[in-house]
């Protein structure tokens, strides 16, 4: 089953950060509750934006949201400090966004990790920068699974993000992340692939057309999970499709009550 | 008579074969290697650059004409004289510290050279230091800064400040630009300018380098 990361509640938002400047819980409410009813498995949860306050946004955010959902959160932070506040403060086990292998990073999270029953985002980003080839992502997820299983870390826990890089200033962007997500899947198949979508149409118009023929591309490829946003129901409506073709909606069952709420729709 | 017009039109439309028939035509025909540089080749890349800012053409288009332009810079490189080839500005370019992304800053740097001007590309994660050594080093009037984090985006005003210090913030005109960056960030940090694209920051770096 694909799980979607609801990426709405994240103060870079301009609407996101006025309720949590103005403290407006109403805002915050109604908005994780649209996400989980359409379908979300993760709210992710990013206070960075307001610099200078993440800790007591996160803490707030956190008040706010825990008491009216039901699924998990994505802790969103690069700060092992708030991180850990956060991690203390929720009641199911947490997915953390995220780890990468920039030195910087990577140092700082592993303590942060080590012994968590967590659920983790490993982004194949390191200090060379974004990677260049299939070759490239496959091997920076490798050194990431052995790194993340060397603390303990069950592969099944591990969200590896491929990064995905825009089409448009490369015809072979899209290639080159498919193809590392099959190598990666057949390496570790009990991992999961997950990432935004969204770069894959950088510098195009009509990008949401682009970013749903993708998602369902990458789904065939193996990805099993994505930072989106929930509310967008076309693309919820082609992953849910999608998720039924690939023979993971038992007698299309998800499918049809898709199309009888009216969320899907040709 | 050299059709500056056809020029720009075929680098517009990429069309690689007639803007190279144009060109040798007009070098055919004696006219300065200078007058097809600025009035044909450059005077294209700022149409492509305004259209590229009012979303009528598209990165790989743009990408597309710059390769066209480049094909025939090569023609009339060997006929420019030191002087002509002169550029009209230097602009040290680079992501600040801590930051690894550089698609947008290498299509700024793209359409900065296309305009005519001489760009040094540092490349991603560079600290305040390396853009104070470089804009000495390469006696800069320009220094384009670009951040894709809001995490990074501070580096900014930290790379600006270093500027400053080093008594070279009169000598430059500073311009930011990346995904969370405002007009008002520049104007908070204390930038002289922000452009949203590649097209607009080419036109903004020739506006504060005239």
């Amino acid at each position: 089953m694909f799980e979607v990361i609801g990426e709405r509640i994240n103060t870079s938002r301009k609407k996101v950060q006025e309720a949590v400047a103005n403290r407006d819980a109403d805002y915050i409410v109604d908005d994780v509750k649209k996400q989980q009813e359409a379908g979300a498995a993760y709210i992710d949860v990013n206070a960075g934006a307001r610099i200078g306050h993440e800790t007591e946004d996160m803490k707030w955010l956190l008040d706010t949201i825990q008491p009216v959902v039901s699924i998990p959160l994505a802790l969103d932070s690069p700060d092992p400090a708030v991180l850990e506040m956060a991690f203390g403060m929720v009641s199911t086990e947490p997915m953390i966004n995220s780890i990468s292998l920039e030195k910087e990073r990577f140092d700082a999270m592993m303590p942060f990790l080590e012994g968590k029953a967590c659920k983790i985002i490993a982004l194949c980003m390191d200090d060379a920068g974004m990677p260049s080839s299939a070759a490239d992502i496959i091997a920076r997820a490798d050194t990431l699974v052995k790194e993340l299983s060397g603390i303990g870390i069950p592969v099944s826990s591990m969200y590896v993000d491929p990064l995905v890089q825009p089409i448009s200033t490369d015809n072979n962007k899209g290639n080159m992340v498919l193809d590392a997500v099959r190598g990666i899947k057949s390496n570790y198949p009990e991992i999961h692939i997950t990432g935004g979508l969204s770069n894959i149409s950088y510098g195009l118009p009509q990008r949401k057309i682009i970013n749903r023929t993708f998602v369902a591309l990458m789904m065939d490829a193996g990805m099993d999970s994505a930072i989106i946003d929930p509310l967008d129901e076309k693309i919820m409506a082609t992953i849910k499709t999608a998720d039924m073709l690939l023979g993971n909606d038992n007698f299309c069952g998800n499918y049809l009550k898709g199309v009888r709420s009216g969320a899907i729709e040709a | 008579m050299a059709d500056f017009n056809a020029m720009q039109e075929a680098l517009v439309a990429c069309d690689q074969d007639k803007l190279t028939a144009l060109v040798n035509g007009a070098v055919g025909e004696g006219v300065a290697a200078s007058e097809i540089l600025n009035k044909g080749l450059i005077a294209g890349m700022d149409i492509v650059g305004e259209k590229m800012e009012s979303g009528d053409m598209f990165i790989p288009e743009v990408l597309m004409a710059a390769q066209t332009m480049a094909a025939c810079l090569e023609i009339i490189k060997p006929l420019l004289g030191d002087d002509e080839s002169s550029a009209a500005a230097t602009v040290v370019i680079g992501t600040v510290k801590g930051d690894l992304h550089d698609i947008g800053k290498n299509l700024v740097a793209m359409m900065m050279e296309s305009a005519g001007m001489k760009v040094v590309n540092l490349g991603v994660d560079i600290d305040p230091e390396q853009f104070v050594a470089q804009i000495k080093d390469n006696n800069a009037s320009i220094v384009c800064l670009s951040a894709l984090l809001t995490t990074t985006m501070v580096m900014m005003k930290e790379t600006i400040d270093a500027i400053s210090e080093a008594g070279l913030r009169e000598q430059v005109k500073i311009m930011i630009g990346g995904a969370p960056v405002t007009q008002a960030y520049a104007d908070e940090i204390g930038a002289d300018g922000f452009a949203p694209d590649a097209g607009s920051a080419a036109k903004l770096a020739k506006k504060l380098a005239a």
